[in-house]
Formats: C-alpha cells, sequence, structure tokens
C-alpha cells in the first residue's frame, strides 16, 4: 500500500516505521480533540506519552486500534492504512495489543479462557495449543497459578498482569498501554511496571499512556507531551525531564514530579 | 478467677435470638406494625382454612353426575373427573386421544432431560430433532396408518403446551436479534427493528390473533391457506420477541463499554464479540424480566380463544356450558389454575437454576 509521504523523514535510523501518523486531525462533534498530529514509530521503539488529563493521549492512541475513529489525516500500521474497511481495521487489531486502564477482563469467563479466546477464535489455533500458548504468557506475567480463577477473584495487579498476557497471547507486534496502572493500588503498580519493563527488554513496540515518570526514564526511548489536543513536545527521556522547552510542559512537570 | 468461668469461646448467644423463638421474634414480632400484621394475617387463616378443607375435601363429591353434584354441600371436583378428556383433549377424535397424550408425554420428558446443559450434545439436537418429528407424525396423522386429524381440531392442553412451546422457542432469539438489530449502526437494520418492536409493542396480542385470523388471509391469493393454528402460532411469536427484544436491550446497554473494547481489540468480529463475550453477560443479567415475559406469554396463550382456538381454558368454558355442569366454574377454575401454576412455577424455578449456574465469583478469594 502506497501512502502520500510528508516533508519529514524519521529522523532516527533508517528502517521502516512501523506505526505512521500523518496529519491526523479527531473531532468529538464540533469539539477539536486531536489537533495535526504526527508520529512515527519505529520496531522495537518505546514510546511514552504524558500530559494533563483531557489533552487527548488515550484519544490517540485508541485511534491506533481503531476504537476511535479520525477525521482527517491517515494512520498506518504495520502497512496498514486504517480507514472505514473492515477488513484493515481487523487486521490492524491482531496486530496491536491494548491494555486498558480499568483492565477489561471478561469477568464470565475464567483466566485461562480470557486468553485463549483471542488465540481460538481470531488466530484458528487449536484448544489445546492456545492453553499452551496461555500458560506459557501467564508464567511470563507470574501468575500461573491463578489459570482456573475468575478475573473477580484475584487482585486488582493480578487483573492487570491477566489483561496484558490476554494481550500477548495474540502475538502482538505493537503493545498500547492505555494508563494502565492508574486504577491500581500503589502496592500494586510495580507489579504491573515490571512486566512491562520484561517485555521492553524482549524489544516489544510499546506506547504507553502513563504518569508513571520513573518507568518513561528507564524504559523510554521518547517521551512525548500533550496538551489540548497537540503534540507539544518530543524528546529523549532524560532531555525531556532535565531540559523541557515548553512553558506547558515546564508546567506540567512541575505539577506532577 | 472461680472455677465457673467459662471460656469465651464457649459462650453461647441468648437463648431467645436462637432457634424457634428466636426466628418467631425476628420474622414475625420485630416491632409494632409487624406483630399486629402478624396477628390479622393468622387471625384470617384460622378462619379461612377450616372452612376450606370443608369445602373442598370433607363435603366434596368426586366422581358423581352432575345431578349429585347440585345436591351435594361442597366442592364438586367431578366436573374434572367425569369430562378429563374433553378437557384436556378438546375436539381431538375421542378414540385417537391417546396419541396427543403420547406427545404431551414425549415433550415433557425431554424438556425434564434438557434442563441441564450438560446434557446438551449433537445427540440430544438428534434426539430433539426426532422428537418433534414423531410428536408431528403423532397430533397429524397421515402416516404410519395414522388416521389424519386437522389441525383445526387440535385443542385443549397439547394446544396450549404447542403454542407456549414453540412461542417461547422462537420468539427468544428472535428477541435478541431484534435487540443486536435496534442496536445496530446500519441505518436500515436499525431503524426495522425500532419501528417493528414499537409498533408490535403498540397493539395487545388480542388485536395481533384478530388480524391473522381474520384480515390476513384476505391478503391471500384465492385457493391460499394458512393454517389456522400455524397463524396464531406466527402472533404469539411475533408478539413475544418485540418484548423480549426490549429486555435484552437493556441487558446490553447495561454492559460496560469497556467489555465492547477488549473484544474488539482482540480482533473478534461483531459476531464473535456478541456470542461469546456481550450476550453471555448481558443475557444473564437479564434472565429475571426474560422469564417473567415468557412466563407471561405461555398464559397470553389463553387468548386464542378470540379466534375460536379451544386451548384448555376454552375447553373448560365449554364443559361449563353443558347444564349438567353449569354453576361449577370455581372447581374447573381452580384445576385449570393448579395446571398454570405448575407449568409457571417449573419456569420461574428453572430460571432461578439457570441464574445459579451462571453465577461466577466475584469476590476475591484468599490464596490460589
Amino acid at each position: 500500500m502506497t501512502t502520500e509521504q510528508t516533508s519529514e523523514q524519521p529522523s532516527t535510523g533508517n528502517s521502516k516505521p512501523i506505526i505512521e501518523i500523518i496529519g491526523m486531525h479527531k473531532w468529538y462533534d464540533d469539539f477539536h480533540v486531536l489537533k495535526d498530529i504526527n508520529l512515527e514509530v519505529q520496531p522495537q521503539e518505546r514510546i511514552v506519552v504524558c500530559g494533563p488529563s483531557g489533552s487527548g493521549k488515550s484519544t490517540m492512541i485508541r485511534c491506533i486500534n481503531r476504537l476511535e475513529e479520525h477525521q482527517r489525516g491517515q494512520i498506518i500500521v504495520n502497512g496498514t492504512e486504517l480507514t472505514r474497511d473492515l477488513k484493515n481495521i481487523e487486521r490492524v487489531r491482531t496486530e496491536v495489543g491494548m491494555v486498558f486502564q480499568h483492565f477489561n477482563l471478561f469477568p464470565h469467563l475464567t483466566i485461562l479462557e480470557n486468553l485463549t479466546v483471542g488465540p481460538i477464535w481470531v488466530r484458528k489455533t487449536p484448544k489445546k495449543e492456545a492453553e499452551e500458548l496461555a500458560m506459557h504468557y501467564l508464567e511470563i506475567v507470574r501468575i500461573p497459578e491463578q489459570a482456573q480463577k475468575y478475573p473477580g477473584q484475584v487482585s486488582g495487579g493480578q487483573q492487570q498482569r491477566v489483561a496484558i498476557a490476554r494481550s500477548l497471547c495474540m502475538k502482538p507486534k505493537i503493545m498500547l498501554f492505555d494508563e494502565p496502572t492508574s486504577a491500581l493500588d500503589p502496592e500494586m503498580i510495580k507489579e504491573v511496571l515490571d512486566v512491562m519493563v520484561d517485555l521492553a527488554r524482549e524489544g516489544m513496540t510499546m506506547i504507553v499512556v502513563t504518569h508513571e515518570m520513573g518507568f518513561a526514564k528507564t524504559v523510554a526511548d521518547r517521551v512525548i507531551f500533550m496538551d489540548f489536543g497537540e503534540i507539544v513536545e518530543e524528546n529523549e527521556p532524560n532531555a525531556f525531564f532535565d531540559n523541557p522547552q515548553h512553558e506547558r510542559t515546564k508546567l506540567f512537570l512541575s505539577q506532577i514530579l | 478467677m472461680s472455677e465457673s468461668t467459662v471460656r469465651i469461646e464457649e459462650i453461647k448467644p441468648p437463648s431467645s435470638d436462637v432457634g424457634m423463638i428466636g426466628w418467631v421474634r425476628h420474622h414475625l414480632f420485630n416491632g409494632v406494625f409487624n406483630s399486629i400484621a402478624t396477628i390479622v394475617i393468622f387471625g384470617f387463616l384460622i378462619k379461612i382454612i377450616p372452612d376450606f378443607i370443608q369445602w373442598a375435601f370433607i363435603d366434596s363429591v368426586w366422581f358423581t353426575s352432575g345431578k349429585e353434584c347440585h345436591a351435594a354441600q361442597g366442592a364438586c371436583w367431578s366436573v374434572i373427573t367425569q369430562n378429563i378428556r374433553f378437557n384436556i383433549f378438546g375436539y381431538y377424535p375421542f378414540e385417537e386421544q391417546w396419541r396427543p397424550l403420547v406427545a404431551m408425554i414425549i415433550l415433557i420428558s425431554m424438556l425434564v432431560y434438557s434442563r441441564d446443559w450438560n446434557r446438551w450434545n449433537k445427540m440430544l439436537g438428534y434426539a430433539w430433532a426426532l422428537s418433534l418429528f414423531i410428536m408431528g407424525v403423532l397430533m397429524k396423522g397421515g402416516l404410519f396408518g395414522l388416521v389424519p386429524v386437522e389441525s383445526t381440531k387440535w385443542s385443549g392442553l397439547p394446544l396450549t403446551l404447542l403454542l407456549s412451546f414453540f412461542g417461547i422457542l422462537m420468539s427468544y432469539p428472535l428477541g435478541v436479534v431484534l435487540a443486536l438489530g435496534r442496536q445496530s449502526r446500519m441505518p436500515v437494520i436499525k431503524a426495522f427493528s425500532v419501528v417493528y418492536i414499537e409498533i408490535i409493542r403498540g397493539v395487545p396480542l388480542i388485536t395481533l390473533l384478530f388480524m391473522s385470523s381474520v384480515m390476513f388471509p384476505l391478503f391471500l391469493p384465492e385457493g391460499v391457506t394458512i393454517d389456522k393454528v400455524l397463524r396464531a402460532q406466527v402472533a404469539i411469536i411475533l408478539f413475544t420477541a418485540a418484548y423480549i427484544a426490549e429486555v435484552v436491550r437493556g441487558g446490553l446497554q447495561a454492559m460496560d463499554k469497556g467489555q465492547y473494547e477488549a473484544a474488539e481489540s482482540l480482533g473478534l468480529n461483531y459476531f464473535q464479540m456478541m456470542r461469546l463475550i456481550i450476550l453471555p453477560q448481558a443475557l444473564k443479567i437479564v434472565i429475571p424480566p426474560t422469564v417473567g415475559i415468557l412466563i407471561s406469554a405461555f398464559k397470553d396463550t389463553s387468548l386464542v380463544v378470540i379466534i375460536a382456538l379451544y386451548d384448555i381454558l376454552n375447553t373448560t368454558k365449554s364443559i361449563l356450558t353443558d347444564p349438567e355442569w353449569t354453576g361449577f366454574s370455581t372447581e374447573a377454575y381452580i384445576f385449570i389454575a393448579m395446571i398454570y401454576y405448575i407449568c409457571c412455577f417449573s419456569m420461574s424455578q428453572y430460571s432461578r437454576r439457570i441464574e445459579k449456574q451462571l453465577e461466577y465469583k466475584h469476590t476475591p478469594t484468599q490464596g490460589p
């Protein structure tokens, strides 16, 4: 699929970006939530998106797997442009995993079934194989012993780890995290972040909306700051935190750090 | 400390709080209002029950002719025992009445056997297909040397069960489809569902039955007739489905948006998402109102009297128009009420059982 190239070329490396967002706008009725978003993500790149609430950061990553529809511009994920075409949307969704703030596990299915439903029905993996895959990822998120329980029976931190494992079972090329630790009790945040750090070390392409600045410093290749629906500033984590360029960034950092 | 001191663990709650006395105190006499209510209700029961027993059992007659009944003091159960075959089977040919009896036994046995869905498998599906075929042949005849019986002769309990069984069986899936249609993003499907649901809910069932029986045949080309029972059946299905649809829509709206998003982000398509994730949860939420609708659909089958079909209520009425048995409507209707009650109560019990089975654990438990 050929796409119109913008004047800006990726600054890092010469590999093809896995996500390209070009001049993307989004409105809720008259409200302009996302304004001229341009973003390129290289394979294996880890990006942290931060910004005040209502700045459009969640909306932006939700556009990447089409949970939200954009009205102008282009979003190209792994060579597939997101349009109204349902085939494309489904293809992109199988390649992009998403972890939500409120976990969104399926409460009527056991944890194991939560993990196998995607592989079995979307990837057509045989049940037995899907269960082995699920157990493998439950071990990676360190809760294999909970497989037969229902989501309601485990703690919030464990639920979020199950949610991460559920996405991983689809073997996605990209993982999106929408404030994965915001709904957790403080003592459970670390166990989830640890899993995410492991994932980053494995070389997963990740876009993480979070306020965990410690995570951003240790893991991110790039930090993006959004405000009022715009990308205000983006930089490497050290430069971003130590030497913010923009007034709005400075104000935001002074409030959260 | 003296030796008589009891250890804390051995202290029992005061005797006034446990056992029989405790129960009575907590449930019947807690507070002035409840105490008065208890006394009034008990007084009422003491006055009513002995009289009822006297009438229904002690002074009653069971297997007599109508004449003796008129002479008796108590209840005339003879109105039921002497007319039982007409009451149950109506105008179905007298010599052939074993056929609907066997059909009903098959239906009820199959229902009872299928109540546990762990038994649902391919074999059971085939068994159902076979049973339905056998029941059809038994009722209709014309095959295997059975005398053909016109469906206009089908009446009594078999007719009630037939209309209810297929009414419930077909209206439920249709209702679910309509509910999904009403939520659809496709304007045509959505509009059709909305219009259908609103129109059907806007008219009484009697009107639909009447239309199906009187008006609908006018639109058919000459010579084409559609079975009257079938028309009534379709009217009942269409009517019930509209109500089911609205209840199911309530369940769909109660679903957390995150469930849709999680299912979509896994790449499940619409049908997989609905079947695997959304409907199992949404339909479970609305079991109580759904069963309410199905129970009233069962009872509403008695409205087919308006188009001169003889369901079990109508056969009872016919019996009561016989001069020999006029005046014993109380007894006859008590009998019918019991039949309806058994069916409705079984349905509501079954629904509670399903709810229990579908209950998934919500509370965190300790350890693995």
